[in-house]
């Protein structure tokens, strides 16, 4: 039995690929968040358009995904995150850009909207201004509890966002964060954009998951327009999605370990991540593989001496990996920071439906390259590593073995790899109206959703992209509670969460 | 561990050798930098790095400067952690609308003599960001600044060429 079968709709959108879309009635709305709530579904994606509000759904057992429409004639919707947490900040974000009302939502608090752009609901043809105060954060009261205020401008050279922390002498009683600092309007920006213009923001939404995004956005706009990339060109989009998982949990390893003062780590998996950047860039021409995977295919094939680059780049992993492993393995200094401190609940992962380490690291055995099968890793061989412990310490064994795998994959697309096509010529336009397409790409820190409709000259009419962070962040929330403040760059590295990628 | 170190003891330095300095950066400086400060700070550099509104591809490649085949503090470059410590701001992104006060802020906060440095592609006029209801479009929007490093995101060897002709100029001064 599919999604929407138990769901009540009045019509399936018919140029909607490959997963179905239809547009709900109260009930069938009310329904699908019912299925959250009960945990037989998992909330996917959440967005809006100015009149419409949609919700992409996993059932996980089968990896069905649907996408229910509910069509908000009067400019509101039932809230979802009244019942189902997880779409809070989804919410409060369709809130900001359409100004389209959740009822009965129990926080209506500005999300990425920081009343700074001079006007409201900037997504929207609504003209209507909004009054944004000085933000409200969450209270926490009691005897010697104190706020420690960090942010937007950090002290690393990281991202910028708020946090708040509540704590009790060293221990934190509450975490609270605000983002929204790098929002940047590329939803708005994609509207009207070619192909080309709206697939170099889709590699720039953020930087170290720059190939996945694009290998997202190219399914999708594939999918719309019922094309496939020939073989040869998704070996290659596979070759870079594992040289991007490498590069970035290598150098995460490295520096999750500095944060405990264990400074040889990050220098070790410091110089195995830049001999991973030199190869893509041998291989690629371009160091984070930006601009390289473009819809139909790649731009390039890989170069010439690509090949041996990253069979030198693998033979040197293998080399000096297993040494670093051991180390991190047997220094008790490290072990005594990583085990036990920031742990996510397993019942917290599965409701939240959080993707990459974060969830596998508490025993949520979702993966999409393995779920989806999308090509070439139906025709290739990995496992999935999955851990129960939902620590720092499971964080980090999960990239551990994920690096493992990712040098597999490598291997295999290399021996695979042979002269062929890299690229199917896109179609003039669509030849009869707009077409829609979604596809679900596992980022090295996630799945990444992207969501689109193009108009019949294949320009994007309407594109959403959704990142692991947003259901990562809020589980970031619950992890530090009982730790000590000193711990949060820890707990904070391990989920390595995406700024860009969420204010988007 | 001890198999690690020796063998970083025997094995040659990965570092390699410096770039020259960037020529149209120091082109650019020479108009710029006040000399009577130059004098002031030597062959030294403090960096605080701000990010305002990247997409994180640039803060990547910052971060690379750090590893052991540009170990930029040999150059006497080093990251600080608060704005009071330095000397440069380098700033990436098309500086969205919600951390401009914040850039501002920071700014603000630098002890003068100070330098202004906008890394990539959108921190110069917001780059692909440009035009958006979101974003300033381009850190002199906000804050002066003294020099511009293209790239998107600059290479860590575009990065330290720009940053060496910063430092030449601060230098060559005294």
């Amino acid at each position: 039995m599919g999604i929407l079968d138990s769901i009540s709709h009045v019509h399936t959108a018919s140029s909607h690929r490959p997963w179905p879309r239809a547009v709900v009635t109260e009930a069938g709305w009310q329904a699908a968040i019912d299925r959250l709530v009960e945990g037989r579904l998992t909330l996917l994606g959440f967005w809006g358009e100015p009149t419409a509000v949609h919700m992409a759904m996993l059932d996980g057992g089968s990896a069905e995904i649907a996408v229910v429409t509910y069509a908000c004639t009067a400019g509101t919707f039932p809230s979802v995150a009244s019942r189902h947490p997880p779409a809070l900040r989804l919410e409060r974000t369709i809130h900001d850009l359409f100004g389209l009302v959740p009822a009965a939502a129990d926080d209506l608090r500005p999300w990425l909207d920081h009343g700074a752009w001079g006007k409201s609901y900037p997504l929207s043809d609504r003209n209507a201004s909004r009054d944004v105060r000085p933000y409200q954060f969450l209270p926490a009261e009691g005897e010697a509890l104190h706020q420690v205020a960090v942010g937007p401008v950090h002290a690393g050279i990281i991202e910028p966002g708020h946090f708040r922390f509540t704590a009790n002498g060293e221990h934190v009683v509450r975490l609270e964060q605000w983002l929204g600092y790098t929002h940047k309007g590329i939803e708005q920006l994609m509207q009207g954009a070619s192909l080309e213009a709206a697939a170099k923001l889709a590699n720039r939404i953020s930087g170290d998951s720059a190939v996945a995004y694009a290998f997202a956005f190219a399914s999708a706009v594939e999918a719309a327009l019922q094309i496939e990339a020939p073989r040869q060109a998704t070996l290659l989009r596979a070759l870079m999605a594992e040289l991007e998982r490498l590069a970035n949990h290598l150098g995460d390893i490295g520096a999750i370990c500095n944060d405990a003062s264990f400074a040889l780590m990050h220098a070790q998996t410091g110089i195995l991540r830049e001999r991973c950047l030199r190869a893509a860039n041998v291989a690629f021409g371009h160091r984070l593989m930006m601009d390289v995977i473009v819809p139909g295919g790649v731009a390039r094939d890989i170069a010439p001496d690509g090949v041996a680059a990253l069979r030198a780049l693998l033979a040197e992993l293998r080399k000096v990996f297993p040494r670093l492993i051991e180390l991190y393995d047997n220094t008790a200094s490290l072990q005594d920071r990583t085990v036990t401190t920031g742990i996510v609940k397993a019942e917290y992962v599965r409701q939240f439906g959080a993707g990459g380490y974060v969830g596998r690291a508490s025993g949520r055995n979702f993966d999409a390259r393995r779920a989806m099968a999308y090509p070439p890793y139906d025709a290739l061989s990995f496992e999935v590593p999955v851990l129960e412990a939902g620590d720092v310490n499971a964080r980090v064994w999960i990239r551990i073995r994920e690096v493992e795998q990712s040098a597999g994959l490598i291997e295999q697309i290399l021996d695979q790899l042979g002269p062929g096509g890299f690229e199917t010529a896109l179609p003039a336009g669509t030849g009869h109206g707009a077409c829609e397409g979604m596809a679900l790409i596992e980022a090295f820190r996630g799945d990444v959703l992207v969501w689109l409709r193009l108009d019949g000259e294949l320009r994007g009419e309407r594109c959403h992209l959704r990142d692991a962070s947003w259901f990562q962040w809020p589980l970031l929330e619950t992890a530090i509670e009982g730790n000590i403040i000193a711990d949060f760059p820890l707990c904070n590295k391990s989920f390595n969460c995406s700024y860009s990628g969420a204010d988007l | 561990m001890r198999k690690t170190l020796l063998e970083s003891l025997t094995h040659g330095s990965l570092t390699e050798p410096a770039p020259a300095p960037d020529e149209a950066a120091l082109s650019e400086l020479a108009a710029k930098v006040d000399r009577a400060a130059q004098a002031r700070l030597g062959r030294s550099l403090a960096i605080r790095e701000v990010d305002a509104g990247s997409c994180n591809g640039c803060e990547l490649e910052i971060h690379a400067l750090s590893n052991a085949f540009y170990d930029i503090e040999r150059f006497g470059l080093r990251f600080v952690a608060s704005p009071r410590h330095a000397d440069v701001l380098l700033v990436t992104g098309p500086v969205t609308k919600n951390m401009r006060q914040a850039l501002e802020r920071t700014y603000n906060a630098t002890p003068d003599p100070k330098w202004v440095v906008a890394v990539g592609g959108c921190a110069i006029d917001g780059g692909i960001f440009r035009g958006s209801y979101a974003c300033v479009g381009g850190v002199s929007e906000a804050i002066p600044v003294d020099l511009h490093i293209k790239g998107c995101p600059p290479s860590p060897t575009d990065l330290l060429k720009g940053l060496l002709a910063l430092l030449e100029h601060v230098g060559c001064k005294r």
